[in-house]
């Protein structure tokens, strides 16, 4: 009754039993969190629109990306990726999205964003760690899109979630120099 | 000669009954360990409702030897959302993060294109040749939890067949004949008692063994 490997045994069930307890209460703690980011997305320019050989558009836009999510981490929060996307309704098709930028944010201290990006080609920026996409989909001339910044929190155990801001009200224009 | 005789002995004086509620017991543990995983499949609608990170193209988010909870769900994939899908002709699953999405309302399905928080390019290189998007039926499900490290217990096992066999050979089964043979009848002769004796499994001790069943056989 007292060999060593049942006390193995008992040991590791024991531990392995409190460990996924923890892991359970630090997922539940955090659902009493609560935040107040703030997020302003505004397009500062509308590039030019080029036609791809698939019969897609193409644009370029420049946004003007500042936010502050430093109350969303809390002790459970291993990293924030956040993203920017435009959306639009395609009466043909239907519900669109498109990611234009997208960074991860590791420490509560690098929660402040506050950049200037072209969303041109699927380029990665190395110096300061983000990547962008280019806007593209089926005849964009005229169409409303909203600008949401969504944030998933990546949990060090638990459950993720995710969660945005919309501004609405964006439309690209009819016509292109 | 003498510890030969002994376990002759013991090998003997096993009573049938003691043997088959041992084997019984043990196999209702391993086969509830089961009904818990096929359950989970049903309840999350995914095939494969836990999976373990096996590459590093979510870093930092997911490392190797990380385990995703995984739920299909019936609202549809939005951007953002971590998905886990299967590329025909590949049969390892891969776990990216979804950047495009496009519905077809007509057909009543939508489109996804995905990309790892890694990696510089975006998933087309990974598809079969000629697919530029993810249908529904390609994606096993969507992550909505998160434990660190512990699938390395799977890598291990599956990466170094060496230790699944030493394991299975060294430890698990020796310590289940020395269960089922010998401890019983040790107790046996040390007590007066005439009446049969039925040693219950210790439920700690069987769940950890139907545990490691879980990981060997994953």
């Amino acid at each position: 009754m007292y060999s060593w490997m049942l006390r193995v045994n008992t040991v590791l069930t024991l531990s392995v039993t409190v460990l996924a307890l923890l892991c359970a209460v630090a997922s539940m703690a955090d659902n009493l969190h609560w935040h107040t980011p703030s997020v302003e997305l505004e397009v500062v320019n509308v590039g030019p629109l080029e036609r791809l050989r698939n019969g897609d558009d193409r644009v370029t836009l420049s946004l003007n990306i500042k936010a502050d999510l430093e109350s969303v981490f809390t002790w459970n929060t291993k990293q924030l990726f956040v993203f920017v996307a435009a959306e639009y309704w395609n009466p043909e098709e239907g519900f669109n999205q498109i990611s234009l930028w997208d960074t991860i944010i590791e420490k509560k201290e690098n929660a402040k964003i506050n950049t200037q990006v072209k969303s041109k080609l699927l380029r990665r920026s190395t110096r300061i760690g983000y990547f962008t996409y280019p806007f593209q989909g089926k005849d964009l001339k005229g169409r409303d899109f909203n600008l949401t910044m969504y944030w998933n929190v990546m949990p060090v155990t638990g459950v993720f979630t995710t969660d945005k801001v919309v501004v609405p009200g964006f439309q690209l224009p009819q016509s292109y120099n | 000669m003498g510890a030969y005789g002994d376990l002759v002995a013991s090998i003997k004086a096993t009573n049938f009954r003691h043997v088959a509620l041992q084997t019984i017991s043990l196999g209702m543990i391993v086969t509830s360990a089961l009904i818990i995983w096929k359950g989970l499949m049903c309840f999350t609608g995914s095939e494969s409702p836990v999976v373990v990170v096996l590459s590093g193209s979510m870093e930092p988010g997911f490392r190797r030897g990380d385990i995703l909870f995984l739920h299909m769900g019936k609202a549809p994939i939005r951007a953002g959302e971590i998905v886990v899908f299967h590329v025909d002709g590949r049969d390892i699953p891969i776990v990216h993060r979804v950047i495009k999405v496009h519905e077809n309302i007509e057909k009543g399905d939508y489109e996804v294109l995905t990309k790892g928080d890694n990696n510089t390019g975006d998933d087309r290189l990974l598809y079969a040749a000629n697919q530029l998007w993810l249908q529904r039926q390609h994606i096993m499900g969507r992550a909505v939890g998160f434990l660190p490290y512990v699938g390395w217990v799977t890598i291990i096992m599956t990466e170094k067949p060496y230790i699944k066999v030493g394991f299975c050979c060294f430890l698990l089964l020796p310590f289940q004949l020395k269960n089922i043979f010998i401890s019983p009848s040790l107790n046996f002769k040390s007590f007066h008692d005439t009446r049969v004796r039925v040693v219950e499994p210790d439920p700690w001790w069987a769940w950890a063994h139907a545990s490691i069943l879980f990981f060997l056989w994953n």
